[in-house]
């Protein structure tokens, strides 16, 4: 083993500050049965880092239901991959990156785009839809946030900002269509801003790929952008320590990105896959070329040698610790059939991409780094990428907080007009429209969007080619996990899965993004752990297998957590596009149902307490400051026949209309379905036994809201109570264009739905302009 | 007949045009990759959305220099159809092919969604199947569509017509709240004086099926198609 001369030589303070602790030091030189050198801790410490070892989520994330017969690849690839009928599948991964995009807002949001996109087209699959899930810190001085600085207000509006631009113009320019996610706000995120890309692909299922390196002597081909020292330990640094004072300084480890390099990538891969010379191919995201090579032998069991002089470098002087350890985007490596690879440059040259021999498949498992034929790193593979270090932190469930009757919510009299406050609500940054943002993105590119942003609770693609569409969700409610982490999961999932199911399609499989604070601290892990419990039993129970997804720890600054932030993304089938269902009123006159996946003694027994779980909501949040209590009770089976019932009356094609009950309760709901309309109303009648506003504002789950024809009111009857779904029928479309609730008798809300639409329509732009 | 979509590396609505020509207008249609020195003998060609080269220079600074720009020169002197949609409109300004410029949209964002515009003049290849005065639901999805020139050039285009679709309100009315980019006098698309070429901002390949929200985009492939079976009985 020949070492660079010149070199520093490693000791366990250096290795330390490469984040490696004593005992995970001595592991690394038993497992090379001597010291590193400089650039083998560099590769040890990002393989090794909590963002590419998962080394202390592993042993909790085992619990998770990753199978199911429609699942074609699980988690520990690149994505997940699901059949989804005709021959298809479709490979869908969502991932964070939230460190980054609060260092450099449009930076960090434009490269975690990127990278999701790659994972998705580097399995074969063409990306057909991206997803945003994000979260802020306050950008308005309200009710929900007294406490908060003017000053941490408007920085968080740039933080938004940024986060925007970043991701309409990487996925505008790329082109594909961002076409959902979500948009919230809490005081935790202001120093801690969460963004997590969902990105969905479609490939014909023998045209998959995977990043199994194989067959010695096979040449291992570096594509895409030229390597420099942008994000040089993005992932060990960044991504796997808390925020201090000093993160600013960290900006040099926030990468670039250059969305027209993707576009060319993502070309010419699927031209070169389509050649047949391309054996195995894996992108190059977190810890760059180090992750590829050393994953690709990993998982193909053999080993790999590049030369590191042969890498397209676009600044002079880097050394191999450098180049082995920097993130620059846009970068992929792939192993070519031997004696094939000038079909393979062929095609990277005509997309004007550089494109490279590096290196070669070798036997031993060994990773093999060269500098100029010089070896600066000698590694066994398997045990650097499989063997890492796993730990079962400490976990402990945080004091509770005692509370009683006078933290919670207080019910306003019986009788109060509550339309006030229904206005205030709608212009909560929370619940009002996000048309601002996803204006900003290219919805419509690729001509599949049968559903925009804002007009159903679910995303949807068609399929060309096929009679099918694909819908797609992302939720989370980083409140609700605060207040009970394992029943906010359970919520995170159902509510996906009953979005999904509100378009019409059936919740098939789901993908998920873990945000949490640092895991050394017990109470996190505690969360952690409770999350994937909450996780576990809603996807068991909704038959919604996990098949990939990523854990971002660390996501605290100046020692403060942020709430544990579980999103879930849920895809579903339509097998007939043309059933899609959007949550616009059609037409005056139709009836309103609200559709209950509990009978009437069920419901009565899920809201035991409804102060308690009132005050968790939205309502209390925006317009009492309070935020306290229980999430709302779940009841699993309840979740799922709801949304059978959905599925099928979508089928049938029964329904006109469905959204469903979540933030800000049924009359946000109902005046949701009014505003997507150019001139309907909504009359609703109610003797909900609940408080007015619980039985108006609550958020218990289970239930949806459906406008059907008086011609098919029966069927849709008829088939809920084939379902075990309570229909009852709340009140009707009207043409007049007023929003009314009448609660026991008298009106609690009445307004024009121009007015409400006004309200909600443009609250969140004229917060920003402020 | 046959129509070419230009590729240009970064195009990325030209798998949209060609779906609409081929799998909606059931024509026959070709690619052209940007570093063809011809055409594929395409009776019309069509230059897509998207960001060609990037885009981080002025809009289609670059993709005017493609080699194949100047085969699509000498196909637009000779009367050939072209037509070019978001950036390939901002391409045919670059290249002199149309009279203009673009800036950046007035609010500085990139802005998507459905918009009305009205055709100004239907004696032309892109409009001669559409009402005078019809109103179409397209969208729009773009960062650079305002539209200006020089008030010698705005003049010469109002005097031959080359005004070809103006931003309105939905209900037809000249006004800046239909206008989504500040464009010069509402102007969405414009034609060269011989009507052979033509761009706009707005996409009509995004509007061909009803299941996209509108298929108002459809009579302007239709009346290029109108227009090449004339041309083709004339010259038969």
């Amino acid at each position: 083993m020949a070492t660079a001369s010149a070199e520093i030589k490693v000791t366990a303070e250096i290795a330390a500050e490469h984040g490696l602790s004593a005992p995970e030091y001595a592991r690394v030189q038993q497992i090379l049965g001597r010291d590193p050198n400089i650039t083998e801790l560099g590769i040890f410490s990002v393989m090794w880092s909590e963002h590419c070892s998962y080394k202390s989520s592993k042993v909790h994330l085992k619990r998770l239901p990753v199978s199911g017969k429609l699942v074609v690849q699980g988690p520990g690839e690149n994505a997940g991959v699901v059949d989804i009928g005709d021959g298809l599948v479709a490979a869908f991964k969502i991932e964070s990156h939230n460190h980054p995009s609060f260092v450099e807002p449009f930076q960090g949001a434009t490269t975690g785009v990127g990278g999701i996109l790659r994972d998705i087209f580097t399995m074969g699959a063409r990306p057909i839809a991206i997803l945003d899930s994000l979260r802020f810190g306050p950008i308005t001085a309200d009710a929900s946030a007294p406490s908060v600085s003017a000053e941490t207000i408007s920085k968080n509006r740039r933080i938004l900002d940024g986060v925007i631009r970043g991701v309409a113009g990487y996925g505008n320019s790329f082109g594909v269509p961002t076409i959902g996610g979500e948009v919230c706000f809490e005081p935790c995120y202001s120093q801690n801003p969460l963004v997590n890309a969902l990105a969905l692909g479609i490939a014909k299922k023998e045209d998959l790929f995977f990043a199994k390196a194989r067959g010695t002597g096979n040449p291992v081909i570096y594509v895409g952008a030229k390597t420099g020292r942008d994000g040089i330990h993005g992932a060990s640094l960044l991504a796997s320590a808390e925020f201090t004072e000093e993160s600013k300084q960290k900006r040099p480890n926030v990468q670039v990105g250059d969305p027209f390099v993707e576009k060319l990538l993502l070309e010419a891969c699927l031209e070169a896959m389509n050649t047949g010379a391309v054996v195995a191919i894996q992108d190059m995201g977190a810890a760059g070329l180090t992750c590829s090579t050393t994953e690709m032998a990993s998982r193909g069991g053999t080993g790999i040698e590049i030369d590191l002089a042969r890498v397209p470098q676009r600044e002079t002087g880097m050394t191999p610790y450098e180049i082995m350890l920097s993130e620059s985007q846009e970068r992929m490596l792939l192993v070519a059939e031997k004696g094939r690879q000038q079909e393979v440059l062929k095609v990277f040259n005509k997309w004007g991409l550089d494109a490279v021999v590096v290196g070669e498949v070798a036997d031993g498992g060994l990773l093999r780094v060269k500098d100029h034929g010089r070896i600066v790193a000698e590694i066994p593979a398997h045990p650097l990428a499989e063997e890492g270090p796993v730990y079962q932190r400490p976990m402990a469930a945080p004091a509770r907080r005692s509370e009683s009757a006078k933290d919670w919510f207080t019910f306003s009299p019986e009788k109060k007009n509550l339309t006030e406050n229904c206005r205030r609500l709608l212009a909560s940054p929370a619940i009002s429209s996000k048309r601002w943002i996803t204006e900003q993105y290219d919805t419509m590119v690729r001509t599949n969007t049968l559903v925009v942003p804002g007009a159903g609770d679910a995303a949807v693609v068609r399929i060309k080619g096929t009679k099918r569409a694909l819908a797609l969700s992302t939720d989370g409610n980083g409140r609700w996990s605060q207040l009970n982490p394992r029943l906010g999961a359970m919520h995170a999932v159902a509510e996906a899965a009953r979005n999904v199911a509100c378009s019409g399609a059936k919740p098939i499989a789901a993908t998920n993004c873990l945000n949490f604070g640092s895991p050394e601290k017990p109470d996190v892990m505690w969360q952690f752990s409770e999350a994937i419990d909450g996780i576990t039993a809603a996807s068991n129970a909704l038959e919604t297998p996990i098949t990939g997804g990523n854990v971002s720890f660390y996501n605290e600054t100046l020692g403060r957590s942020i709430f544990p932030t579980p999103v879930i993304g849920i895809l579903g089938v339509l097998e007939d596009a043309a059933r899609v269902v959007k949550l616009a009123f059609r037409n005056a006159g139709d009836i309103i149902l609200l559709l209950d996946g509990l009978d009437a003694a069920g419901a009565g027994a899920a809201t035991t307490k409804p102060a308690c779980e009132f005050s968790s909501s939205e309502y209390s949040k925006s317009i009492a400051g309070i935020v306290a209590g229980q999430p709302p009770a779940i009841d699993l089976a309840a979740e799922k026949r709801l949304q059978q019932c959905l599925v099928a009356l979508a089928v049938a094609a029964q329904i006109q209309s469905a959204h469903d009950i979540s933030d800000g309760g049924l009359a946000v709901t109902v005046a949701e379905s009014c505003f997507a309309t150019v001139d309907l109303g909504a009359q609703v009648i109610t003797d909900d036994v609940a408080p007015a506003e619980s039985a108006v504002f609550g958020e218990r789950g289970a239930r949806a809201v459906v406008s059907v024809s008086p011609s098919s009111l029966a069927a849709v009857q008829e088939s809920a109570r084939q379902h075990g779904v309570t229909a009852t029928h709340i009140g009707q479309v009207t043409g007049n264009a007023i929003f009314s609730i009448q609660y026991h008798g008298s009106v609690i809300i009445e307004e024009s739905v121009a007015a409400l639409r006004d309200i909600w329509s443009h609250s969140l732009e004229r917060a920003l302009k402020q | 007949m046959k129509f070419g979509v230009v590729v240009f590396p970064g195009s990325n609505c030209d798998h949209d045009a060609f779906y609409a020509t081929s799998d909606v207008l059931h024509q026959p249609v070709e690619f052209i990759w940007h570093q063809s020195e011809n055409l594929a003998n395409c009776d019309a060609v069509i230059l897509p959305g998207g960001f060609a080269h990037g885009d981080y220079l002025r809009t289609g600074a670059i993709a005017r220099f493609s080699p194949v720009m100047k085969s699509v020169e000498k196909f637009a002197k000779s009367g050939g159809l072209v037509l070019g949609i978001c950036n390939g409109f901002q391409i045919l300004l670059e290249a002199g092919l149309l009279p203009g410029a673009v800036m950046r949209n007035v609010g500085l964002r990139y802005i998507c969604r459905h918009v009305h515009i009205r055709v100004e003049n239907t004696a032309t290849s892109f409009t001669q199947a559409a009402k005078p005065g019809q109103i179409l639901k397209i969208p729009i999805a773009h960062n650079d569509g305002n539209y200006t020139c020089d008030p010698a050039t705005l003049a010469d285009l109002k005097k031959n017509q080359q005004i070809v679709f103006r931003y309105t309100t939905p209900d037809g009315k000249d006004d800046a709240a239909g206008n989504p980019n500040g464009s010069m006098e509402n102007i969405a698309g414009i034609c060269n004086r011989d009507r052979n070429v033509a761009g706009l901002m707005p996409h009509p390949e995004r509007a061909v099926e009803s299941v996209l929200d509108s298929a108002d985009g459809l009579v302007i492939f239709r009346s290029m198609v109108e227009a090449l079976v004339t041309s083709a009985k004339a010259t038969a």
